[in-house]
Parts: structure tokens; C-alpha cells; sequence
């Protein structure tokens, strides 16, 4: 699988060309090179898939790990930092989901950056992000992971300031590379850590690795070594990653640069901020999952906890937002910490049905797939819509699904899919979670139940109010909204897949028939795992997803809507707290621009003018004072002189006396 | 005659040719010709000694000469390169060459002194008789006095004082270092390998002496190196300087302080340097994170950038001083890289000033949609100083971390861990000066009209560019390089016991 090279090699030439010579191009030459070659990297990557899952197994019936392609980019004493491609389920898997969604976001685009100053550097950057995530994806290293974690972090923040003359954008993408810098201090000494301690860099944990000559092509992991040097090493090390991973996946309290990111151009959003970039801390957990289950179980209800209150604070923030993308993204945050307590649940690595402690990490998986499909379409169903209205906020919506019937069936059927009613995808891979969660604790299992309802709640309160509810006539006759055919496209493939993967996935679950389901081809150990809804979960949560669905549209699908004033009124503090986003901004500025900036820095600043360089001229000063006083003595006045030699000559005498 | 002397003999003839040229055009033509020649040897030298290297070429310093220059004190001149001088060779051949093309208005008296200056540069840095490093040390700091007193903006004749009063304090510091060692190792021979390697007459200087000259020479040479606190020159000296000058001044003359502290106290007095670095690891991580700090809230471009400097080149010295092959190969990368990525920025910053007349980062905005090139150049150059994979900082801050983490007691994994915070820090200055200057939109009509760069600059900062992403992609090759030349140093200093600071009491 040699050509796997290539899926990295495309979009970075092409960046560089479109970076370079865009100048030169029409935005119509320049958006066909980056899409086509999109389209060439998506059909590889799934040749890739095809070739892999099909390939011979190993003996013990998992899933081979392959290395096509690995090289010492830099000599680290006795390390090495390595590039390389590393094919494991997961990474296959996310290869389709990267190349799947950005291919849909670059043809998206099209429509709705059209005639947009910088259209190139539009796709330049998506190129870049789009082969930093490729390679994050594909790292045989936690080192290749961090370089290409970083080159991320920074296409995004070169999308999220796509437009530079926008104040909120610049300071949104400003933040947003920063906040996501602080998390990557955690990972870069917990990969320090970690390499020290293992004497690799590499995911080679099992030491089984092959490359197709049958070389090894790292220097294995010596775990033992480090657990012997003390056992919680491999633990701290971990944890300090995790908290990359944290910051990348926006969980609390490092969340607070994704509502912002929102700032960035929709399909943009669509892309990175819901589908690709903010899974990474997941899926970093997941990588590095082997050793969490074998040599940190201790630490992982620190995943769990992080996870639930994320995924509780981001729902009930997502309730009270008006901005339709704020609510996306909140929902997002809110459904990574779903992926994130799935990963912390997991305590046990082999799989099976008498191993229940297993599923945790194949539902993280599968619900990172789905959900990249659907909030994907919902993002870019919400592009659409700001397309038409040129608004963000829900005033200016309304009853639009006359105007943009595709966009609602498609927003609609995402809707469902993240509420978790069955026959869509979101169902079956949230049934997991829960289920996953149940074995665990069933405390946390219902904690994820009533946030999932929350989920159905908010999600839906978002669809009343963009498509039903009271229209903003004034604003609509001024121009009426319309969709264009090339941005709904991607949403009926999206929402295709949405409703394809969940209509097969329910059937498979609940025993219809007994084919392929999501955990043969991704499962904590790589072995064939068929997944089988438990009844009385899958109902439970899909009554109570019914019921939120019900109460939402008993609230907010009106023309005027009574019972939500009467919310508000009841209780404003609540829903003014929740509309701030409980002060958490508030808090990191007070944090960076009272403490860091006015009495960190500034003093600093002004102890290195004033007193290091104070000292310097004091010196230069005292000797320029001196030189001064001396230079008395040098009169040229013969008197003096005389007086000086005679006064000198009579102590010599009263010396020698 | 060896070839390596061409390094100076090329700008002596730049000199004579210079004083003879006649005309702006005679002047470039003369310049241009000598910074090529000057690239290209470097260019050859790395070639030639990469091959040899290959083909087993095992001793220490390649294509050695040495002739006797004054007997009595035994000063020979010697030359010789290693991996090391051979980077930074390179780096100083890139930087006057682009630094020509930074001042092509300039008149010929400036370009006078920016040769001597470059002669100093390169003679240092293939010199290995004590003596002679100290003497083109020397040579490469009395033009600066001049270049930034007559053609330098601002407080000039205040920075240039300071900053020659300031070096100069530190070279008689040196000066005592430098008689120091050759006294202690015995009086017969000032050759830097005869005295490390205890050869032609040297002999093992006592551990006392040793602790005595080594600060001498480490702040003697870290005063160059911008060592907390011993930095204050340097953001006035650049503010003040001549784009070309503050270039050449931060990309290579800085380097020289890096470079001396290696060869000359960390390779001379290895005793002392185990003994003793644990003084200035204090010292050299404050400087990193203080600098950091001190950056963020800056409002002069060239001040910011100055004390961006301080920061990266006092992670320079820290790595030197953490001992290890790795640490000190991520030294040396992070030399060539800050010298490559601050001389893109300080040119950038200069062909800015030089437009906009100001460097108040609260006077400029929305660059971008006014001069696109200075501004992605800028941009790269912000990016790479925060350690963007890709381009040369990562490549030299991983290195050290990774380097830094092989002494596993608690005092410098604390320090280490210090040290990493400032890429954090670096983010947000950098950040929050391209966020002001670069976008947003123009506020201020003057600068509605700026012109874009000119020819000759924008091939200057596209040499530029392409060495810092061309490390940043491959660092491979240079890496091997250093650390081939960089491990008999380091086990010289592991040789007579590790770390084993008797006077630490953080151990």
C-alpha cells in the first residue's frame, strides 16, 4: 500500500502550488486544482480502506497494523523522530471520514465562498489542513502526532482569521491558537515524558510491528522499563497528553476557543470545528488507548468526569444560545465529551459479548464517524442558511423551510440523527455510548441519558426556530432566500450517509439480519465484534429523545411561543448565565489580561528598564561622574600644582620624621 | 595556503575593492560579486566536508593550517572547521549575502564596515588559536559602533555606546578568561585542540583554576549571547541599528556568544562546566522565559522582536549548559535558526520602518491588503519563531527539549519544564502582533500608499524564506552534521564525571 504516501503528498503540493502561484490563478482554476485533487485523495483513501479491511487477518483474527512507510526525519540522541504512515482500523477509519468530508467541503465552497477576496488562499489553507490532518491521523508516532497537531492548530487558525479585517476573527483565531497552545504544552512534556522514560516515540506498545520486508521499523517501546522506573510514570505521562487532547477537542475548561472559532467561514466550521480537527483529542486517547486500559485505569475516570461535566455544561449553554452556529458548536463540544466518556469508560481491551467493558472504545469510534457526517450537514445546512439570510442570529429566521426545502430535510434529518431516534445514524452509535456507559456505572449511564434528551431538546429548539416558528418578513422580502444547487449537494450526500448508515446499523442491531456492523471492522482489540443493541436502553433513550423532541416542539414550533417567554421570565438569571456561557470568557480574560499581562509582564518589562539597565547606566553614569571629579587634579594650573607638590613633599618629610 | 583562509582573504579584497569602486553601481557590483563568492565557499565547504566526513575523515577539526604569528605567547594562526563552524559558516555566508541585497541604497563608507564587520564574522568562526578568536571578535564589534552611530535611527549614538561599552566590558572579562586558560593549561600553546585534548604542551588545568575562568569566559561570551542579565544592549542596539546591521547583528554576531561559550568554556573546562552550570541554568532559563515576557507587551516592532532574541538565544546558552549530545545539537540548530528567522523578521521590520516610518505596533494596521508580501513574509517569519513544524524553530526547540530531558533530576526537569512555557508565551506576542499590525484594516491614510517590496528585497527574504523552511523540512542531514562534532565536546565534559555539581544546593 505504498501509494498511502501519496493521500499526504497531494494536498501538500497542492497548498504549495495554490499558496504560491494563486496569485496567478482565477478563483475558478484555483478552487477545480484543490478540489480535484480532494477527489484523487478521497478515492485512495478508499482504495486504502477497501485493501485494508479486506486484506488477510492476522492469525489470532485481528486486524494487521501496517507500516508502509517509515523514515528518521530527525536524529534525537537515542531517540528518533520519525514520519511514517501507520494503517490501523482507526486510521483507516478516519482517513475516509477526513478525505469524505473535506471533499464535500471543497465542492461546497464553490458556492458559498464564491466571489470571495482570497478565494485561493481559501483552498491553499484548506489543502494544508487538510494534509496536517491526513497526517495526524496517519502519525506511527506521538511525535509525527504532535508536529502535524501543531500544523493543524495553525490552518485553523489561519481559517478562523480568514477574514483578517474582521476584529472578532482575528482575535477569535488569536484565541483560539492559543488556548489550544496552552493544551499543547501538557502534551509536548507529556510526550517528553514518555519518550524519556519508554526510550521510543513510537505506538509500537505490543512490539509486533512489521514492515513489508519484515523489518521492525521502530525501536519498540520498552514499557516495562518505564513502569518499573516507577508506576506512575506512563499514568502522568498520559494524562499530560491527554490534556493536548483536551485542549484540541475543546473539552472544559479549555473549551472556551471553539464558540469563537465560529468566526471562521461556515464550511470552514463545518470541516474543522465539527467534523475533523476538534476530534483529534479523541481519537489521540483512542491511539494511545493500549496503554490508558493497561496502565492508567486509575486515571481514567479523570477522562470520564472531564467528559460528562463538558457534555452537560455544553448542553445546557447550547440551550440558551440564539446564534445558530454558537448552538452547533456548543453541541459539538457537547457530543465529543460523549466520544471522550466512551474512551474513559472502557476497562477492558478484549472484546466480546461476555466483555461488556470493551465497547466503550468501538462506540467512540462509530460515534465519531457518524457524527462527523452529521454535524457536518448540519453545519453546512446552517452555511446555507446564513447564505440566504446573511445572518447569523435566529431573529433573522423563521419559517424558512418554504424558501430552502433541501436544507430543511437535510437539517432535519441530522437533527434526528443527534437526537438518537433510531433508523438514523446518531442513534446507534449514542445507544453504544450509553450502553458502554451502563456497564460502567449506571449512574454515568443515566447522566448520559438525560444529556443526550438535552441534546434532542436544544437540537430541536434550533430546527423550530430556523424553520418554523415566526418569520422575519421584513428581512425575507428585501431578498428572499434561495439555495443553490451546488451547496446542497453535499448535504444530500451527507445526510445519504446519515440516513443509510443508521437505517442498516438499526436493522443489524436489533438482529434483522447478521451482516458486517461498525464493530467488525473497528473493536478495542481489532477482533470481530457484532453489535447488538440492549433493548432496554435502546428504548429508553429513544422514549425520552421522543419526549425532548415533543417538548421542544410543544415550546417552540409556534408562531409565538408563550410557554418560552414564560421560561425566561421565570427564571432570567439562568438563562442570562447560561446566554454568557456561565462567564467562563470572563474568566480567561481576567486570567491573561489582569493578571498575566498587567502584573506579570508589565512588571517584567518595566524590572528591565528600570532596574537591569537602570544598573548598567548607573555604571556608565558613576564612571562618567568619577572621570569627571578626577579630572580636577589635571588642571593645567602651575600653582596648583606647586601647592599639591609642596604638600606632598612635607608629609613625605612628616613620614620620614 | 589553506582554502579556509579565503574567508577573510575574500572580504579583505572586498575592502580594497570597495575603497576603489566608484559609484553605487561599482559599490553593488563589488559587494554582490563578494557575498556570493563568500555563500558559495560556505555553500563548498559544507559540501566538501559532508563527502569527507563520508569518506572517514574521523579527526576533530578538518583542513587545519597553523602558522606561528607571535612566538613569545605562542600565538599561532590557526584555522580548522568542525560540523559546528561549518553551520555557522553557513549561516553567516547566507546572512551577508542577503544583508547586501537588504542595503542596496546604501553608501560606501556603511559598506566599509559591513565588510570588516563580516571578515570578523568569518574569521572567528574558522579560527582555533584563542588568541585569534579573540582578535576577530573584536574585529566584528568596533564596525558595529560605527554602523549603528551614524546610520542608525532613534537614540543611536546612546545605543551604540552602550552596546560597545557593554561588549566590551564583556571582552575584557574574556580577555582574563582566555590568559587564564592558557596559563592554567600550562603557557605553551593557545590551539583550542591542543589545550581540550591536552596535546603540544597543553597541560590538564587544575579543577580550582578551572572554576575561576570558567564565568569569566561563559559571561564573557554570553554577554554576546544576550545571557540574563546581561542583555540591555541588545533591544536598544537593535532598535537603533540599520535593518542590514540589526540583521547581521542578531543572525550572526550573537551567535558568536553561543559558539565561544561552546568551544571555549564548556570544551576548555569541562571540570568546571559540570561544576558550575548549574549557576547559569538559572540564569539562562529566567533569561528564556523573562524575555518571553517581557515581549508580550512591547510596543515597538524591533524592541519585541529584540527581546524575542533574548528569549531564543538564551535557550541557546541553556542548552549548551544542559551537557548532553542532544541538548547541544539543538543548540547549535537553534543558532542557525534563530539567526536565519530573526534575520528574516528584523529585515522584514526594516523594510516596514522604512515604508511606514514608524515601528509602534498601535500606529500600524491591516498590512496585509496594503504590502501582501512584507506581510506573509512577516507572518512566516512570526510563525517560525513560534516553532511552527515545518519551519527551522520546531526543528531546534524539539531538539533541545528532547535533549534537555536526558538529565532526569528533579533541578533540570524543572528548568526544562520552565523552558518549554515559552513557546506559549511566544505564541501569544507573536500572535498578538501580527493580529495588530498585519490585519484588520489600515486606519491611518499615510499608509494607504505603501509600496510593495522591491526586487532586491523580496530576493532577500525569499533566500531567506527557503532556508528556514528547508531546514524546517529536512533536518536531517544538518542535524548529523552537528551532532557528530558536538559528541566529542560533550564527551569530554561527561569524561570527568557528570553533572556532579558539588555547589548545587537546589541537587
Amino acid at each position: 500500500m505504498e501509494y498511502t504516501i501519496l493521500i499526504l503528498l497531494l494536498p501538500f503540493l497542492s497548498f504549495l502550488f495554490l499558496g504560491l502561484a494563486g496569485k496567478w490563478l482565477s478563483h475558478r482554476a484555483s478552487g477545480m486544482i484543490g478540489t480535484a485533487v480532494l477527489a484523487v485523495i478521497t478515492i485512495l483513501s478508499y482504495c486504502t480502506a477497501y485493501e485494508y479491511f479486506t486484506a488477510d487477518r492476522c492469525a489470532d483474527g485481528a486486524y494487521a497494523t501496517l507500516v508502509p512507510y517509515n523514515m528518521t526525519w530527525l536524529p534525537l540522541g537515542n531517540l528518533n523522530f520519525d514520519l511514517g504512515i501507520l494503517l490501523d482500523p482507526i486510521s483507516v477509519m478516519m482517513l475516509i471520514v477526513i478525505t469524505t468530508v473535506s471533499f464535500m467541503v471543497h465542492i461546497y465552497s464553490f458556492g458559498y465562498m464564491k466571489g470571495e477576496r482570497g478565494f485561493q488562499r481559501y483552498y491553499a489553507f484548506l489543502s494544508l489542513f487538510t494534509m496536517s490532518m491526513l497526517g495526524l491521523v496517519v502519525a506511527t508516532n506521538i511525535f509525527q502526532m504532535y508536529l502535524f497537531w501543531e500544523l493543524v492548530g495553525v490552518s485553523s487558525y489561519l481559517l478562523i482569521g480568514f477574514y483578517y479585517t474582521l476584529p472578532a476573527a482575528v482575535a477569535a483565531s488569536k484565541k483560539a491558537f492559543i488556548v489550544t497552545r496552552f493544551a499543547d504544552l501538557g502534551f509536548l512534556i507529556g510526550i517528553l515524558i514518555f519518550g524519556y522514560y519508554t526510550g521510543s516515540f513510537s505506538f509500537d506498545f505490543v512490539n509486533n510491528l512489521q514492515m513489508a520486508d519484515g523489518t521492525t521499523p521502530f525501536i519498540p517501546c520498552a514499557i516495562d522499563k518505564a513502569v518499573a522506573a516507577g508506576g506512575f510514570i506512563i499514568p502522568t505521562a498520559l494524562t499530560l497528553m491527554f490534556i493536548g487532547g483536551a485542549g484540541k477537542s475543546a473539552m472544559f475548561p479549555l473549551h472556551i476557543w471553539l464558540p469563537d472559532a465560529m468566526e471562521g467561514p461556515t464550511p470552514v466550521s463545518a470541516l474543522i470545528h465539527a467534523a475533523t480537527m476538534v476530534v483529534a483529542g479523541v481519537y489521540q486517547v483512542a491511539r494511545l488507548f493500549p496503554l490508558w486500559v493497561t496502565y492508567a485505569q486509575d486515571w481514567m475516570p479523570v477522562i470520564i468526569w472531564v467528559g460528562v461535566f463538558t457534555a452537560f455544561y455544553a448542553a445546557s449553554v447550547a440551550c440558551a444560545q440564539s446564534d445558530i452556529k454558537r448552538v452547533l458548536a456548543f453541541s459539538t463540544i457537547s457530543q465529543i465529551a460523549f466520544m471522550m466518556v466512551a474512551l474513559g469508560v472502557c476497562t477492558e481491551i478484549t472484546t466480546g459479548h461476555e466483555h461488556e467493558g470493551s465497547i466503550g472504545y468501538m462506540a467512540s469510534m462509530f460515534h465519531l464517524f457518524t457524527h462527523a457526517m452529521f454535524k457536518a450537514c448540519l453545519f453546512l445546512g446552517a452555511g446555507c442558511i446564513i447564505h440566504a439570510v446573511h445572518s447569523n442570529e435566529m431573529e433573522a429566521m423563521g419559517g424558512l423551510r418554504k424558501y430552502l426545502p433541501v436544507t430543511h430535510v437535510t437539517f432535519l434529518i441530522s437533527c434526528l440523527a443527534i437526537s438518537g431516534i433510531p433508523f438514523f445514524s446518531g442513534f446507534s452509535s449514542k445507544d453504544e455510548i450509553i450502553t458502554a456507559c451502563m456497564a460502567y456505572n449506571p449512574a454515568v449511564g443515566y447522566i448520559m441519558t438525560a444529556i443526550a434528551a438535552m441534546t434532542a431538546f436544544y437540537m430541536f429548539r434550533l430546527y423550530y426556530g430556523i424553520f418554523w416558528g415566526t418569520e422575519n418578513r421584513k428581512l425575507h422580502e428585501e431578498h428572499t432566500p434561495h439555495e443553490e444547487s451546488i451547496m446542497t449537494m453535499p448535504l444530500v450526500v451527507l445526510s445519504i450517509i446519515t440516513v443509510g448508515v443508521g437505517v442498516y446499523t438499526t436493522l443489524a442491531g436489533f438482529g434483522m439480519f447478521e451482516g458486517y456492523s461498525f464493530g467488525s471492522l473497528i473493536s478495542a482489540d481489532g477482533h470481530d465484534y457484532r453489535i447488538h443493541f440492549d433493548t432496554s436502553v435502546a428504548s429508553l433513550s429513544t422514549v425520552i429523545a421522543i419526549c425532548s423532541i415533543l417538548l421542544a416542539t410543544y415550546i417552540f414550533k409556534g408562531e409565538t411561543q408563550p410557554v418560552a417567554d414564560k421560561m425566561y421570565a421565570a427564571a432570567p438569571r439562568l438563562h442570562c448565565w447560561a446566554y454568557k456561557r456561565f462567564y467562563m470568557d470572563e474568566v480567561y480574560q481576567f486570567i491573561t489580561h489582569r493578571i498575566i499581562f498587567a502584573h506579570v509582564s508589565r512588571p517584567i518589562a518595566w524590572f528591565d528598564r528600570h532596574v537591569i539597565d537602570g544598573f548598567f547606566n548607573f555604571l556608565a553614569w558613576g564612571t562618567h561622574a568619577l572621570s569627571f571629579n578626577i579630572r580636577t587634579l589635571q588642571s593645567g594650573r602651575v600653582q596648583q600644582y606647586a601647592l599639591v607638590f609642596l604638600i606632598g613633599v612635607l608629609i613625605l618629610i612628616l613620614m620620614i620624621l | 595556503m589553506n582554502f579556509l583562509s579565503l574567508f577573510v582573504l575574500i572580504p579583505l579584497l572586498m575592502l580594497f575593492s570597495l575603497w576603489l569602486a566608484k559609484g553605487q553601481k561599482g559599490i553593488r557590483t563589488v559587494m554582490v560579486v563578494g557575498s556570493s563568492a563568500l555563500l558559495a565557499l560556505a555553500v563548498a565547504l559544507t559540501v566538501k566536508f559532508i563527502s569527507d566526513r563520508a569518506g572517514g575523515a574521523a579527526e576533530e577539526m578538518l583542513y587545519t593550517a597553523s602558522f606561528v604569528w607571535f612566538e613569545p605567547l605562542h600565538i599561532s594562526y590557526s584555522v580548522g572547521v568542525d560540523g559546528i563552524s561549518v553551520v555557522m559558516l553557513l549561516l553567516s555566508g547566507v546572512i551577508v549575502f542577503t544583508g547586501t541585497f537588504v542595503s542596496w541604497d546604501m553608501c560606501k563608507e556603511y559598506f566599509l564596515w559591513f565588510t570588516l564587520l563580516s571578515m570578523g564574522v568569518f574569521g572567528f568562526f574558522i579560527s582555533i588559536d584563542l588568541f585569534m578568536m579573540f582578535m576577530f571578535y573584536e574585529i566584528a564589534l568596533i564596525p558595529m559602533y560605527l554602523l549603528i552611530g551614524v546610520w542608525g535611527s532613534g537614540h543611536k549614538e546612546y545605543s551604540a555606546m552602550k552596546l560597545t561599552l557593554m561588549l566590551m566590558g564583556a571582552s575584557a572579562f574574556l580577555m582574563l578568561g582566555i590568559f587564564g586558560i592558557f596559563y592554567g593549561a600550562g603557557g605553551q600553546t593557545m590551539n583550542v585542540v591542543d589545550i581540550a585534548n591536552h596535546t603540544g604542551g597543553a597541560q590538564i588545568i587544575e579543577f580550582s583554576k578551572q572554576c575561576i575562568w570558567f564565568p569569566f569566559t561563559f559571561v564573557g561570551f554570553g554577554v554576546l549571547g544576550a545571557m540574563f542579565p546581561f542583555h540591555t544592549w541588545s533591544p536598544d542596539g537593535h532598535a537603533s541599528a540599520p535593518t542590514a546591521v540589526s540583521m547581521l547583528h542578531a543572525g550572526v554576531l550573537m551567535k558568536l556568544g553561543g559558539y565561544g561559550c561552546f568551544r571555549v568554556a564548556i570544551y576548555l573546562l569541562p571540570e568546571a562546566a559540570n561544576e558550575l552550570s548549574w549557576i547559569f541554568l538559572i540564569l539562562t532559563a529566567t533569561g528564556v522565559v523573562y524575555g518571553a515576557l517581557s515581549a508580550c507587551v512591547q510596543t515597538d516592532l524591533k524592541y519585541l522582536n529584540a527581546y524575542s532574541s533574548v528569549s531564543h538565544c538564551g535557550m541557546v546558552l541553556f542548552a549548551i549548559l544542559m551537557l548532553t549530545t542532544t541538548a547541544s545539537t539543538g543548540a547549535i540548530l537553534q543558532m542557525l535558526s534563530h539567526g536565519l528567522m530573526t534575520a528574516l523578521f528584523f529585515a522584514v521590520i526594516g523594510m516596514i520602518y522604512h515604508r511606514a516610518h514608524t515601528r509602534d505596533i498601535r500606529q500600524l494596521n491591516g498590512l496585509m491588503r496594503i504590502v501582501p508580501f512584507l506581510s506573509v513574509a512577516f507572518a512566516i517569519a512570526g510563525l517560525a519563531n513560534l516553532g511552527l513544524p515545518g519551519l527551522s524553530g520546531f526543528v531546534a526547540e524539539m531538539t533541545i527539549f528532547v535533549g534537555s530531558f536526558e538529565n532526569a533530576d528533579t533541578f533540570h526537569r524543572v528548568f526544562t519544564i520552565m523552558a518549554t512555557t515559552s513557546i506559549v508565551v511566544a505564541a501569544v506576542y507573536i500572535l498578538r502582533m501580527i493580529g495588530k499590525i498585519l490585519y484588520g484594516v489600515n486606519l491611518n491614510p499615510e499608509h494607504a500608499k505603501l509600496h510593495d517590496a522591491h526586487w532586491e528585497e523580496r530576493f532577500a527574504v525569499i533566500c531567506l524564506i527557503v532556508c528556514i523552511a528547508g531546514i524546517g523540512l529536512a533536518p536531517g542531514w544538518l542535524s548529523d552534521v552537528i551532532s557528530d562534532s558536538v559528541a566529542p565536546v560533550i564527551d569530554n565534559v561527561k569524561s570527568v564525571g557528570h553533572l556532579l555539581s558539588q555547589s548545587n544546593p537546589f541537587k
